[in-house]
């Protein structure tokens, strides 16, 4: 049987009404709780488990899918209306999407995230099940050389993408750099910058980063101007909707953040904070309204949050095809397959199709009830907007804090989301940007951790991380990506660089 | 999950006068959700649930450092509470030892190992070693060359590759260990030929070992098992039997009669026809040792696993 047939007997098994509603509890579910900082999607369908038990295989996994979509989903509304991102993979939505609702065009910035993770969502799915085998095998090519390659890509294009000063943006970065350097030693096992403290073995959580820069952090400031802020801000100036324009300059990005946020999400080691990353450097590169970024480019909202949800369904990949839980989602989801006797894996494809094909089916089903379910919303949502500051504010942070502590009941974790809100208050009055503290606490450990694997295996030589053509391809484009805006601004032709975009676009 | 155990709180306050009731547990796994404790957590929660063991039980995750973290966490908070039960195994006797931890296992009460799972070493169906007679000519001529790809520091699988080099005479301190964290990144990287060998528990490797992507040199069991078509150590010349066992702990301070109300109700689980449904599932064999005899090997397993760690340099 062709894979048309098996994906349409595939919907036949997805849109049994039974199979319909577990879609809508898992998809509603997963909103609900991606919308909550710390409480992330793995937590969500462990603690379902055992509810799932006395369902059908086809049944469970369809609910489970809908969770995962919608608590990626779910993250991008707090991270656009009040600038705390409930998961790493919308920390780059925070940046312009805030900016966006503070000028009145919340409405826009939802509906853009709604459309593009629908897009990015219904392309990825699809891609997922007529390009899996060739997706995985491009990314088991990626071995630690290769990943240490894309991490030096991304350190360059992304520090480049954040603020106008280069030295404040390096500051913030080497500041995240070295927060992840804290904990426990992955290759001696030896604990680094712990102090003592036990909490602090296992390392800085991104999210209580995320949170207390972003959210406290602001707070702070807010409070800190007193009456000289606005008291409220007009939640909704023109159209509550996309416009034609918001239109044109959005559909690009959906496109090209699915692009990229697809194969990111295939490799084992990716992540789809990564994929958010590229999409949002290489839309502030591309865009013809770079003065936006920073102050509310819808770009900037679109492209990585397409680039979040093709890389969820990026995620299926390397399970349903190797059995590689490369998310701790994932990781719940073959637990969960393994409860009924299926080995994810190369023979699963052909031992149970129905089942995976089922799968892939609802994902395409979840994906639309998302959308469904949260345009509606939108207005509602908006209005949230209306509260008073000193109200609002109140509950952002009474929200960040529940929300730090209900991941993980401890008082040192309290105190670390404290802290850093006080070092992201700091930042903010002396005009230090804060996404490239958090990047530098996720891509640090990895760059880290991959660059030490491959002179491991190298035994100390250090050739091999150019002798493989990807890792020799990254590198080239990160030095192009370093050199190329150099040599034009040496030459004081600033002005070709816009020509460039603009010729590209 | 503050409101989850402030609903189990509540719940054993409402039930506090009916003590005749079966016991409500709270187990800690010490680890993220998804790993190996974890999934024995939440089986066991399962299996006590539909045996009536106990009538309301919850699983609590507390992840990080070797499971260290929710050791020092459970140690203090479970401490008098005869509800309050913590999975943990031979992974967190190690990370104790590498992470330094001031809390180890003696500041808990040791009830019973339940389940174990063997170690296999496997390469990728294009390697050019064949057998485990070709690998330990590989490690004794340059200990450097065969990279091995496993699970965190100083856990089962490091300490197996440190025990096998040294078992064939190779110095344990050369030993190419790359750390992988979790069981897939290590998996993939073994398909996607970066390394000479992946060392880690059956259960990672089955799916890929009977589509004919991988290959299994040798099980570290005693003898031959069932699931897997592949030599023991023994009878490729390495004399080593390594077994990645799990258990299950109480808190410190608890009577003589609480502890054995506690493994009567584990024991009966554990014979249970839910539980074994359990093990086939997961490819784990039942390691059924409580008691006295539990101590004992406890004992025997962290006197040894010292001994290997300072071999392979990471304890001192």
């Amino acid at each position: 049987m062709g894979t048309v047939d098996l994906l349409i007997q595939g919907l036949g098994v997805a849109i049994q009404p039974i199979n319909l509603l577990y879609a809508l509890i898992g998809v509603t579910l997963g909103t609900l709780v991606g919308v909550l900082p710390g409480i992330g999607p793995a937590t969500t369908v462990a603690l379902l488990l055992p509810v799932t038990y006395r369902l059908d295989p086809a049944g469970s996994l369809i609910m489970f899918a809908g969770i995962y979509y919608g608590g990626m989903y779910g993250g991008s509304t707090t991270s656009i209306l009040l600038n705390t991102p409930g998961e790493s993979a919308s920390i780059v939505t925070a940046l312009e999407g805030n900016k966006m609702a503070k000028a009145g065009r919340g409405g826009a910035a939802l509906s853009t995230a709604a459309i593009g993770s629908f897009v990015a969502g219904l392309i990825a799915t699809i891609a997922l099940a007529f390009l899996a085998p060739w997706v995985v095998s491009f990314a088991l090519a990626f071995g630690p050389r290769e990943y240490f390659a894309l991490m030096v890509l991304a350190f360059v294009t992304v520090s480049a993408a954040f603020g106008d000063s280069a030295l404040r943006g390096l500051v913030s970065l080497f500041i995240g750099l070295t927060l992840g350097l804290v904990g426990i030693d992955l290759q001696t096992g030896q604990a680094r910058l712990s102090f003592g403290v036990p909490d602090l073995l296992d390392g800085i959580e991104v999210t209580t980063l995320a949170v207390a820069m972003f959210a406290i952090g602001e707070t702070l400031y807010v409070a800190a101007q007193g009456k000289r802020a606005p008291a409220t801000v007009e939640p909704v100036k023109g159209s509550l909707w996309m416009n034609a324009r918001d239109w044109a300059r959005s559909w690009k990005p959906w496109l090209r953040g699915t692009v990229i946020g697809f194969p990111i999400g295939a490799m084992p080691a990716g992540g789809a904070e990564i994929g958010t990353f590229f999409s949002y450097a290489l839309e502030k590169r591309l865009s013809k309204h770079k003065e936006e970024f920073g102050n509310g480019a819808i770009e900037g909202v679109a492209g990585p949050e397409a680039a979040n949800n093709a890389s969820a369904a990026g995620t299926l990949v390397p399970l349903l095809t190797l059995g590689l839980p490369t998310s701790a989602t994932a990781a719940i989801m073959l637990a969960g397959f393994q409860q009924y006797g299926l080995q994810p894996g190369p023979l699963l494809f052909t031992s149970n199709p129905q089942l995976v094909w089922g799968l892939i089916a609802s994902l395409l089903i979840a994906n639309l009830m998302l959308v469904i379910l949260n345009l509606p919303l939108v207005g509602l949502w908006v209005r949230l907007l209306t509260i008073p500051k000193h109200w609002l504010y109140a509950g952002i942070l009474l929200f960040a804090t529940l929300g730090t502590i209900g991941a993980n009941p401890s008082v040192v974790e309290l105190g670390m989301l404290l802290v850093f809100g006080l070092m992201g208050y700091a930042l903010r009055v002396f005009h230090f940007p804060i996404a490239p503290v958090v990047v530098g606490l996720i891509l640090g450990p990895m760059a880290e951790q991959q660059l030490r694997r491959a002179l491991a295996i190298s035994q100390g030589d250090v050739t091999v991380l150019v002798t493989s053509p990807i890792a020799a391809t990254l590198l080239t484009l990160a030095a192009l990506a370093l050199i190329v805006p150099m040599i034009l601004r040496a030459r004081g032709r600033g002005q070709v660089l816009t020509q460039m975009a603009a010729d590209s676009d | 999950m503050k409101h989850v155990i402030a609903a189990s709180i509540l719940a054993g306050a409402i039930a506090l006068p009916f003590a005749a009731m079966a016991a409500d547990y709270t187990i800690m796994a010490p680890a993220a959700p998804g790993g190996g404790w974890d999934q024995t957590a939440r089986s066991l929660q399962e299996a006590m649930t539909a045996e009536g063991v106990s009538g309301n039980v919850q699983v609590v995750n507390v992840p990080g450092a070797g499971g260290t973290i929710g050791l020092a966490q459970f140690a203090q908070e479970a401490n008098g509470n005869p509800d309050r039960l913590m999975v943990g195994g031979y992974v967190m006797v190690g990370a104790i030892l590498t992470n330094k931890s001031p809390v180890t296992l003696d500041a808990v009460t040791p009830i019973a190992r339940l389940t174990g799972e063997f170690e296999v070493i496997v390469v990728p169906a294009a390697s050019e070693l064949q057998t485990l007679a070709d690998l330990t000519a590989k490690l004794k001529a340059d200990p450097g060359s065969v990279s091995w790809a496993g699970g965190s520091a100083g856990g089962t699988d490091h300490i197996t590759a440190g025990l096998f080099a040294k078992t064939v005479g190779a110095d344990p301190k050369l030993v190419n260990y790359i750390a992988f964290s979790g069981g897939g990144e290590a998996l993939a990287a073994v398909l996607g030929n970066q390394v000479t060998v992946g060392i880690s528990g059956y259960g990672e490797f089955q799916a890929q070992v009977e589509a004919g992507a991988l290959r299994v040199l040798g099980v570290s069991a005693p003898e031959r098992i069932a699931i897997v078509d592949a030599p023991t150590f023994r009878e490729g010349g390495v004399d080593l039997v390594v077994q990645n066992w799990r258990g299950i702990w109480a808190g410190p301070g608890l009577s003589a009669e609480q502890v054995a109300a506690i493994t009567a109700d584990v024991e009966k689980t554990v014979n249970s026809e839910s539980w074994k449904k359990v093990l086939a599932a997961k490819g784990w064999n039942n390691t059924w040792l409580a008691g006295d005899d539990f101590k004992a090997q406890l004992a025997t397993e962290i006197e040894n696993t010292t001994a290997i760690l300072k071999d392979i340099g990471l304890v001192s």
